[in-house]
């Protein structure tokens, strides 16, 4: 069976025709680039997205640091992830790729501050 | 007043690439002079990915692919940065006068780059009618609160348009636990890129309205709901197609306008010649220049204007 899919790994969109063998990709076709067919075949099987967000800060010069996923997660697990991210407040002073949550969900996956910030001036 | 050699306005990622360019084609003293308490510009909000994937060649957020110009021109000597400093007048013999800390500065600059970005289109500029109740927002603005100050905007968004800001906010509203009722566009498809699309509404199950359009925004004090209709190829309302979505909160995502007053103001316009003005010694580059779709290019072709703008220091 067919299915077609937009690749979100760089800002082309390339649409991606894949076909299903009982649920496995047997083929993947109308990618620019070799990210495109592994997209397909991960979105497919099992989607996942990094996840980007705020934290809140206190007594630092920035009241929201910026954070990642430093891989991405499974996409059922967002909701959750964010549940957990939201708990977080930073107050001493850090700099950009401090790790925020060591393992995010038990997923092995690290929360990492995109930006630094030192205490407020 | 002092003399500078090159006056860069604006410390986003234009302004940035711009100075470093000039700097290492030989411009010695370059003051860069920005308004915000940090340097990025609008990258400081940008807190998703998908910048650096061609001038990297990696997946950056926002603040981390600033950061990458940050670190350099806050260590280089030759070039001052000047932050909380906001150009106040630019003349055509390139006088530059700027407030800080409320104290007023002026100097004489050889060459000047502007580098100040571009402002979001409003409800009003696309005359969205109704009442004028509180909870309308630009996508920025509303990315402003959510990202830098902490803020939620509202708890029920309808979304105007499907430019990437708003799109990008669809995703973040119902992130940090919203309701997005509706994206609505006009066109019959998404002004922004695709993946933004699939990963910012499909993702979710947000609905998307091709070929409608707001017609009215209804609220007291806050905005309690808009009617939505269809509209055909001339553009024109379908008649009996309208419906209505009840919302707090309305972005409106609907272009982005590069910002030059401060050119105008000096009797100045951007001229057919890249990074030229029609003033000599004035450049332009990013989002001032032309709106684009990519940070990448920005950088690239801010390069470009502080080559030029060097070349033209040496000359005169």
């Amino acid at each position: 069976m067919l299915k077609t899919l937009t690749c979100i790994e760089c800002p082309t969109g390339c649409t991606l025709t894949v076909e299903l063998d009982n649920g496995r990709v047997t083929s993947v076709t109308g990618h620019k680039c070799p990210k495109g067919e592994a997209y397909a075949r991960q979105e497919l099987e099992s989607p996942v997205r990094i996840l980007t967000t705020t934290v809140r800060a206190e007594g630092l010069a920035l009241s929201r640091i910026p954070v990642r996923t430093d891989r991405p997660i499974p996409k059922e697990k967002l909701r959750e992830a964010m549940g957990e991210i939201r708990k977080v407040k930073v107050t001493a002073s850090i700099v950009q790729g401090a790790v925020i949550i060591s393992n995010l969900l038990d997923l092995n996956v690290a929360v990492v501050a995109t930006r630094g910030a030192g205490k407020y001036p | 007043m002092r003399k500078r050699e090159l006056v860069v306005i604006g410390g986003g990622p234009a302004g940035m690439a711009a100075a470093e360019a000039a700097r290492n084609e030989g411009v010695r003293d370059i003051l860069l002079i920005e308004r915000d308490a940090y340097l990025g510009g609008i990258l400081n909000q940008c807190v998703h990915t998908g910048f650096g994937l061609e001038y990297f060649k990696e997946v950056l957020t926002g603040p981390e692919y600033a950061a990458r110009f940050i670190g350099r021109i806050e260590a280089d000597p030759q070039i001052e940065v000047s932050l909380r400093s906001i150009v106040v007048k630019l003349t055509a013999d390139r006088r530059v006068a700027y407030l800080k800390r409320s104290k007023l500065e002026e100097v004489q600059a050889r060459v000047v780059i502007l580098a100040t970005g571009c402002r979001e289109r409003t409800r009003e500029m696309i005359h969205i009618p109704g009442d004028r109740p509180a909870g309308i927002f630009s996508a920025g603005l509303a990315q402003k609160l959510i990202n830098i100050e902490g803020l939620m905007p509202g708890k029920r968004v309808v979304i105007v348009g499907s430019g990437d800001i708003g799109l990008i906010m669809a995703r973040r509203f119902t992130l940090e636990g919203a309701e997005v009722r509706a994206v609505i566009e006009l066109q019959d498809k998404p002004s922004g890129l695709l993946r933004n699309l699939v990963q910012c509404v499909e993702d979710f199950g947000i609905p998307t309205y091709f070929n409608h359009k707001i017609t009215r925004v209804y609220g007291r004090h806050r905005v309690e709901k808009v009617s939505v209709a269809r509209v055909d190829e001339a553009l024109q309302e379908v008649a009996g197609s309208e419906f209505e979505l009840e919302c707090d909160t309305v972005l409106v995502s609907v272009g982005l306008i590069p910002e030059n007053e401060l050119l105008e103001e000096a009797e100045g316009k951007i001229a057919e010649e890249a990074h030229k003005t029609s003033i000599p010694g004035i450049y332009i580059c990013g989002n001032s220049a032309k709106v684009y779709d990519l940070v990448d290019w920005v950088t690239r072709d801010s390069e470009d204007c502080g080559r030029a703008a060097a070349k033209y220091n040496l000359r005169g």
